[in-house]
C-alpha cells in the first residue's frame, strides 16, 4: 500500500516534470543560440547551454533602423489600446453591474450578440478603410480594443462587491463617478490588473490587425519586423544553398539573427509574466463567478 | 396615464442619469466596430467594388453564394476546417484535463507553483515567434529535427513542404503553447471538490488512482461536458494566425482554412463581395451552432449566457 503511493507521486512528479522541459526546452534554445556563436550552432543546433559566447546578432539587430521604429509603434499601440479599453471597460462595467438598473437585460443581450455573430473580415475591413484608418496605427488600436468575454468578466466582478460600501458613500452625498473610481475601482484592482495583462499581451503580440492593415514599414508593428526576419533569415538560407564562402561575408549567421530577435520581441514579456501570474489566475477565477 | 408612465421613466432616466451617461462611449465603440460589420455583410449581395462602395454597388442577390456552393474551393475549406477542428477536439481537450488532474495530486505546493508558472507561459508567447521557432527546427539544412534523421541514417524531410504533415505540426504547436492554459478552469472545478469525499474513500481503503477514477472525474464532469460542447460549438473556427504563419502554396490543399482563404483571395485577389459570402456563411454557421450548443449545455444547469 506504502510503496504503491510512493510510485504513483513519482510517476505524477516525473509526468509533470517533462511536460514542464517539453515547455522550456524551445525557450531555452532560443537563448542559448542567440548568445552563441555560428559555428556552435552548427555542432549542437539542440544546445540549451551556449558555447563561444557572442553578443553579435544582438549588436547586429539592434542596430537595424526598422527595429527601433517597430519597437516605439509596438509600445504606442500597447500603451493606448491598454488606457483605452480598460477605461471603457469600467464605465461600461459599472452600470451594467447594477442589478436594478432599467434596460439592463438588453444591453447585456446586445454585448453578449457580439460574441456569436460578426461581419467577417471583409465589411470590418470596409470599415476600417472607411474610417480612414488603413495603414495607420489606430488600425491597430481600435478593432481589439474592448471584447465582450472581458467587459462580462468585469461586470461579474463588480456584481459581487458589497452594495454597503457604496450606499454609505451615497449617503455622504457622493455622485456616481466619485463611487466609481474612488470606491468601486479600488476595489476591483484584481479583475483590472488581469485585464491589463490580457489587452497588453495582446497588442504586444498581434499580428492579424497589422498583416491586413499595414502597408508601410514605418508602421510596422514588432510582429511584422519578427516575420519579415524569420523569413527573410529564411530566403538567405535558402539563397546560399550551403556555400559558405557565401555565408561567411556576412558577419551574423541568420539562425543566431532570427533567435536574438525572437529574444528581444519576447523579453518584456517574460520579464512580467512571473509578476502577473498571481493575479490572473486569481482574477479569471474571481470574475467567472456568477453573480 | 400614459404621459404619466413616460415622466416616470424620465424621472428614472434623471435620478441615475450617470449610470446611463458612462454606458455611451462603450456602446458607440459597439455599434461602429461590431454592429456597422454586421450590417456591412450585404456587400456578400453586391457586385462589389471599393470605388462604387456600399451604396453604388448593384445588387446581384444570391449569385455569390451560387457561386460559392459550386466552387470546389468551398468544399476543401470546409472540408479542412471540420477535419482540423476534429483533430484538435480529439488530442487537444482531453490533454489540459489529464494535466489539471496530475497537477492536482501533486503535494509539494512548491513544485505546483512552479509548474503551474511553466505551463501557462507558452500562453503568452505570440503565433509569430512560435511559427518562427517551428520552421527553424524543422529546417531541412539546419534545424536539429533533421540533423537527428540525419545522424540516424535518414534523409532529411522538407517537413513545412508536405500536406501530409501539416497538421500533426499544426495541432503539436497548438497544444504546446494552450496546453497549461486549458488547465486553469479545470484546476478550479477540482478544488471546489470537498476534502471530506477523499477521507472518506482514504478510510474505505480506496488508492490514489480509484480516488481520481470514482471522485475526481465524476466531480468536474459537468465543466469537462460544458467546455466540450461549446468547444464543439465553435468548430469552424480554426484561427488565423497559425496557419497563415505555418502554411505555404504546397500545403494549402489541406492547410487552408475559411480564415486565411477570406483574408488571401478576399484582400489579396480582391474578390471582396464573394469572400463576404464566405464570411457571411461562417458566421451564420457560427451562429447556429453556437446557440444550439448553448441550449445543450443549459440541460446541464449551466450556460454561457
Amino acid at each position: 500500500m506504502r510503496k504503491r503511493i510512493e510510485l504513483f507521486d513519482i510517476a505524477v512528479y516525473l509526468i509533470v516534470s517533462v511536460i514542464c522541459m517539453v515547455m522550456l526546452y524551445p525557450l531555452l534554445n532560443v537563448a542559448a543560440v542567440s548568445i552563441s556563436s555560428h559555428t556552435a550552432y552548427m555542432q549542437n543546433p539542440m544546445r540549451i547551454w551556449p558555447s563561444d559566447i557572442t553578443f553579435d546578432a544582438y549588436k547586429d539587430i539592434l542596430s537595424h533602423p526598422v527595429l527601433a521604429r517597430s519597437y516605439l509603434n509596438t509600445i504606442m499601440i500597447t500603451i493606448s489600446g491598454v488606457a483605452i479599453g480598460i477605461f471603457l471597460y469600467i464605465i461600461t462595467a459599472y452600470p451594467l453591474s447594477k442589478v436594478h438598473l432599467k434596460g439592463r437585460a438588453i444591453m447585456i443581450n446586445l454585448v453578449i450578440f457580439t460574441m456569436l455573430f460578426n461581419g467577417g473580415l471583409i465589411p470590418n475591413f470596409y470599415l476600417i478603410r472607411s474610417l480612414g484608418m488603413v495603414d495607420t496605427l489606430a488600425a491597430l488600436v481600435f478593432p481589439t480594443l474592448f471584447s465582450a468575454f472581458s467587459l462580462i468578466l468585469m461586470i461579474n466582478f463588480m456584481q459581487n462587491i458589497p452594495e454597503e460600501l457604496e450606499e454609505a458613500a451615497k449617503i455622504d452625498g457622493a455622485s456616481e463617478p466619485y463611487i466609481l473610481f474612488k470606491i468601486v475601482v479600488p476595489l476591483s484592482m484584481p479583475i483590472i490588473a488581469t485585464l491589463t495583462l490580457f489587452a497588453a499581451v495582446g497588442y504586444w503580440n498581434s499580428f492579424f490587425s497589422a498583416i491586413i492593415y499595414i502597408r508601410s514599414v514605418e508602421n510596422w508593428p514588432l510582429m511584422l519586423f519578427l516575420r519579415e526576419v524569420i523569413e527573410g533569415a529564411k530566403m538567405l538560407q535558402i539563397s546560399a544553398g550551403g556555400n559558405n564562402a557565401e555565408i561567411g561575408n556576412m558577419n551574423v549567421m541568420p539562425e543566431t539573427l532570427k533567435y536574438a530577435t525572437i529574444m528581444i520581441v519576447i523579453l518584456p514579456i517574460l520579464s512580467v509574466y512571473p509578476f502577473l501570474q498571481r493575479y490572473f489566475v486569481k482574477g479569471i477565477m474571481l470574475g467567472s463567478v456568477k453573480g | 396615464m400614459n404621459n404619466g408612465k413616460a415622466s416616470s421613466v424620465w424621472l428614472y432616466m434623471r435620478k441615475n442619469k450617470w449610470l446611463y451617461l458612462l454606458l455611451i462611449p462603450g456602446f458607440l465603440y459597439l455599434f461602429i466596430f461590431k454592429y456597422v460589420p454586421m450590417f456591412g455583410i450585404i456587400i456578400a449581395f453586391q457586385d462589389f467594388n471599393l470605388i462604387k462602395g456600399i451604396t453604388g454597388s448593384d445588387w446581384i442577390g444570391f449569385e455569390n453564394f451560387r457561386y460559392l456552393f459550386q466552387s470546389d474551393d468551398f468544399f476543401m475549406i470546409l472540408r479542412n476546417s471540420l477535419v482540423i477542428s476534429f483533430y484538435q477536439v480529439l488530442f487537444g481537450f482531453p490533454a489540459p484535463i489529464l494535466l489539471a488532474i496530475l497537477l492536482n495530486e501533486i503535494r509539494s505546493l512548491l513544485f505546483k507553483k512552479f509548474a503551474q508558472t511553466v505551463l501557462y507561459l507558452p500562453h503568452f508567447i505570440s503565433w509569430v515567434v512560435i511559427a518562427g521557432i517551428v520552421i527553424n527546427m524543422l529546417s531541412p539544412s539546419s534545424g536539429w529535427v533533421n540533423r537527428l534523421i540525419v545522424d540516424f541514417g535518414g534523409e532529411p524531410i522538407h517537413f513545412l513542404l508536405k500536406p501530409e504533415y501539416f497538421r500533426t505540426i499544426l495541432i503539436s504547436a497548438e497544444i504546446w503553447k494552450e496546453l497549461g492554459w486549458g488547465t486553469i478552469i479545470y484546476l478550479a472545478a477540482l478544488t471546489t471538490i470537498d476534502p471530506s469525499f477523499y477521507e472518506a474513500a482514504t478510510i474505505d481503503g480506496a488508492n490514489r488512482l480509484q480516488k481520481i477514477w470514482y471522485i475526481s472525474l465524476p466531480s468536474i464532469a459537468s465543466t469537462i461536458i460544458i467546455i466540450l460542447i461549446l468547444r464543439v460549438g465553435s468548430i469552424l473556427d480554426i484561427g488565423f494566425e497559425q496557419i497563415f504563419l505555418l502554411y505555404n502554396p504546397a500545403t494549402y490543399k489541406v492547410a487552408d482554412v475559411f480564415e486565411t482563404y477570406t483574408y488571401r483571395v478576399g484582400l489579396l485577389e480582391g474578390r471582396l463581395a464573394f469572400t463576404a459570402a464566405v464570411g457571411l456563411f461562417k458566421s451564420v454557421v457560427g451562429l447556429i451552432m453556437i446557440v444550439l450548443a448553448n441550449r445543450i449545455a443549459r440541460l446541464f444547469g449551466k450556460s454561457l449566457w
